[in-house]
């Protein structure tokens, strides 16, 4: 087994009055592909909201710990600068917010909070340019509104691209391949692919196991009423795909 | 002293009753006769316009302060206010100006002594201060092309055809309570004319600042654009902590003839009040624009941030075949201003057009709202009108109200309305603090974002200015 990067012990989750997660554990390890797995409503979405931080999600109890500290309590943007990213399922739209200019600015305030030097808007630019070719994005998306009128492919691409510029630690995807035609998953699948090194972990989630196919996994975990009720190999993906998530019982 | 002899020949009808020492820099608060001859001895004024003067305060004394705006106040006690006060010496440099003054223009990130040098833009500065223009510069250059960039008080005594001719033209001085009120004390001001054909070649811009204490102002902004001229005229205003409420009442015309270009920037910051109301500046101001000409066009662009009260409507009349009316807005209410803002255009020349486009902001206890008109004149054919009016909310205590009219005469006249109200809304925040960026940071981008359409339609140096203002003043207003 590899280094642990992020160990969720014993989470309890509310959104709401309604408590979601029920107990979750769950270990990433470095340089690993996690696949998580479950029906709708299992609380695949609240999982990834807990781990970023969003308002909607009330952690009751338990913790998680990411890199060796507790980071339960931790504002959203204090957990990105540490390098958690959260590839969006439905990437909001914020008109009039420039997509190069959003993304800079996220770009140097994480190398501020790294020690490093800002990038100017040219050495951005060149970066961000290479990139939005590489992912076959059209040029102009470089200076939309951030998501404004996008195509559900071109939001994800988008989202794929920052996640290249930020180089996050732990990539979450939230069904990164809901509404993606073949080529813009081939595309996306590709970026995700490049992204890994040996180091950076990938907690990929997802309903179908179509994207599986392009994203190897190391690891199937299956979340099943706010529990990860199972893990196992990527073997496991044959399996539910033939039975379905009732066959599976708690281990 | 021809002058002195003419002033008393002037005043004489009303000396009797004249007991202010004329060497006073300052008059004793409230309004009447007296008070308005000194001002225009003050002056040296002319007699007409001491007539026109008295002229106006007795038609001021009919009326009544208007009351339909959707904002609360205490009473105006127009007898407590000081109508004239000049500023205590004069300014020869920029290094005789009161370090606070400079201190306020570098929070907002521009500081005066720099403007001068903004890469390529040279901004001649006519600062009105208390109620005095005491710095007018760049006016050789403008000179050489025949443009007059003068205070008001100046014009009345060098350019009296053109004052008689185009003052009280476009906005008559019985138009409302205030107007009547500032024709009658209206203390200084700014005087622009751009001859035929003349392009002006540098941004004109005024700053205001209410100074002394209890003195209300009453500026008179007078721009006429001649044939086929273009000008852009800066007016930005920033005033110190005050405990009082000041009354504000301003009047602005701008008439472009035919194949003229107006286009008139405003960024107004005054004291805003504290976070239960008290003190702040109550702005009533009146500004209209004259498209005279064919093919003439003015364009209004506001960022309103300060103020306690706003009540204010730039507004278009399109006399004018083919002329076009702009009005874009960014009004911010925080703390517990209140804002009734908007404009007026009004179709009267055939294939006139119009857009507005209107943002409005509120935080904290912040009301408001936007009042227009669209009126289509009954020879208005093919008039076309496009208006957008969009809200944004911060917080659950402030509010967002919109009244827009139409009047029109002529069934074909094209008119589209939008109208929006959004809050900036935790997915939106969340979304950008996802990426690291904090929290105050993602505020003012969600913002800057929603008045980018309005933003861009100011002069470079000014826009940034703008948007530095935007985020002090929303400054600690989430959360």
């Amino acid at each position: 087994m590899s280094k642990v990067v992020m160990d969720i012990k014993n989470l309890k989750a509310k959104i709401g009055a309604k408590e979601i997660l029920k107990g979750l554990n769950l270990q990433l390890e470095e340089g690993k592909v996690h696949a998580i797995m479950g029906p709708n409503g299992a609380g695949k979405s609240t999982l990834s909201k807990a781990i970023t931080g969003h308002y909607d999600v009330e952690v009751t109890a338990g913790e998680i710990e990411y890199k060796g500290q507790n980071i339960t309590d931790l504002e959203p943007e204090n957990r990105a600068l540490e390098g958690i990213f959260l590839s969006f399922q439905n990437p909001v739209e914020i008109a009039g917010v420039n997509n190069a200019y959003f993304l800079r600015t996220a770009v140097n305030a994480k190398r501020k909070h790294k020690g490093l030097e800002e990038l100017n808007a040219a050495q951005f630019l060149r970066q961000m340019k290479s990139l939005v070719q590489e992912l076959g994005m059209r040029p102009e998306m470089i200076n939309r509104s951030l998501n404004e009128g996008f195509s559900g492919g071109e939001k994800k691409r988008n989202e794929i691209l920052q996640m290249m510029m930020l180089e996050p630690d732990v990539i979450i995807l939230d069904e990164i391949d809901s509404g993606l035609d073949i080529d813009a998953l081939r595309a996306v699948s590709e970026g995700i692919n490049k992204m890994k090194d040996g180091k950076r972990s990938f907690l990929v989630i997802t309903h179908y196991s179509r994207i599986l196919d392009y994203i190897k996994p190391d690891y199937i975990h299956v979340l099943k009423d706010g529990k990860i009720i199972k893990t196992a190999g990527p073997e496991l993906v044959a399996q539910l795909e033939e039975n379905g998530y009732a066959t599976i019982e708690e281990e | 002293m021809a002058q002195e002899e003419l002033d008393k020949a002037v005043l004489g009808e009303y000396k009797l009753g004249f007991e202010i020492d004329i060497e006073e820099d300052k008059v004793p608060p409230g309004l009447n006769e007296d008070v308005i001859c000194f001002i225009s001895k003050k002056k040296d004024e002319p007699e007409w316009m001491t007539e026109l003067r008295l002229k106006a305060y007795g038609e001021w004394l009919k009326m009544k302060e208007p009351h339909w705006g959707h904002l609360e106040y205490q009473p105006i006690d127009y007898q407590s206010i000081s109508y004239f006060s000049a500023p205590k010496q004069g300014v020869e440099s920029l290094d005789d100006v009161d370090p606070k003054i400079l201190e306020a223009y570098e929070k907002l990130g521009i500081p005066l002594e720099e403007q001068k040098q903004l890469a390529g833009v040279k901004v001649a500065v006519d600062a009105v201060v208390d109620s005095v223009s005491v710095k007018t510069t760049y006016q050789a250059e403008l000179k050489e092309k025949g443009i007059i960039f003068c205070s008001i008080s100046e014009a009345i005594k060098d350019y009296p055809e053109l004052i008689k001719k185009y003052m009280f033209s476009v906005v008559p001085m019985k138009d409302n309570y205030f107007t009547a009120l500032n024709s009658a004390v209206f203390t200084d001001g700014t005087f622009v004319y751009i001859p035929k054909g003349v392009r002006c070649p540098m941004e004109l811009s005024t700053y205001f600042r209410i100074n002394a204490l209890n003195t209300g102002q009453f500026e008179r902004t007078l721009i006429v654009a001649d044939e086929g001229s273009y000008v852009s005229y800066n007016e930005g205003c920033s005033a110190p902590m005050r405990d009082e409420n000041q009354l504000h009442a301003a009047v602005v015309e701008l008439v472009a003839m035919k194949d003229a270009e107006i286009k008139y920037s405003t960024i107004q910051n005054w004291y805003p009040g504290d976070e239960n109301g008290k003190g702040g500046i109550y702005n009533f101001v009146t500004k209209r624009g004259l498209c005279e000409g064919e093919n003439s066009k003015i364009s209004w662009t506001q960022v309103e941030t300060g103020s306690s009260i706003t009540w204010k409507y730039p507004s278009c009349v399109l006399k004018g075949d083919n002329s076009v009316g702009e009005f874009y807005s960014v009004a911010v209410t925080t703390l517990a201003q209140q804002a009734d803002t908007g404009t007026k255009m009004i179709h009267l020349g055939k294939n006139t057009s119009s857009t507005i486009i209107s943002k409005g902001i509120s935080a904290m206890k912040g009301q408001n709202t936007y009042r227009g008109l669209v009126k289509i004149g009954a020879n208005a054919t093919g008039a076309r009108n496009y208006s957008e009016c969009d809200s944004l909310l911060i917080g659950s205590e402030c509010g967002a109200h919109t009244f827009p009219y139409l009047e029109s005469k002529d069934s074909n006249g094209q008119v589209e309305h939008e109208a929006t109200t959004t809050k900036i809304s935790d997915e939106q925040l969340f979304y950008l603090r996802q990426r690291g960026i904090n929290e105050e940071d993602a505020v003012s981008m969600i913002v800057h974002g929603f008045c980018k359409e309005v933003f861009s339609q100011l002069p470079m140096e000014y826009a940034v200015e703008a948007k530095a203002l935007l985020n002090l003043t929303l400054e600690g207003s989430v959360g």
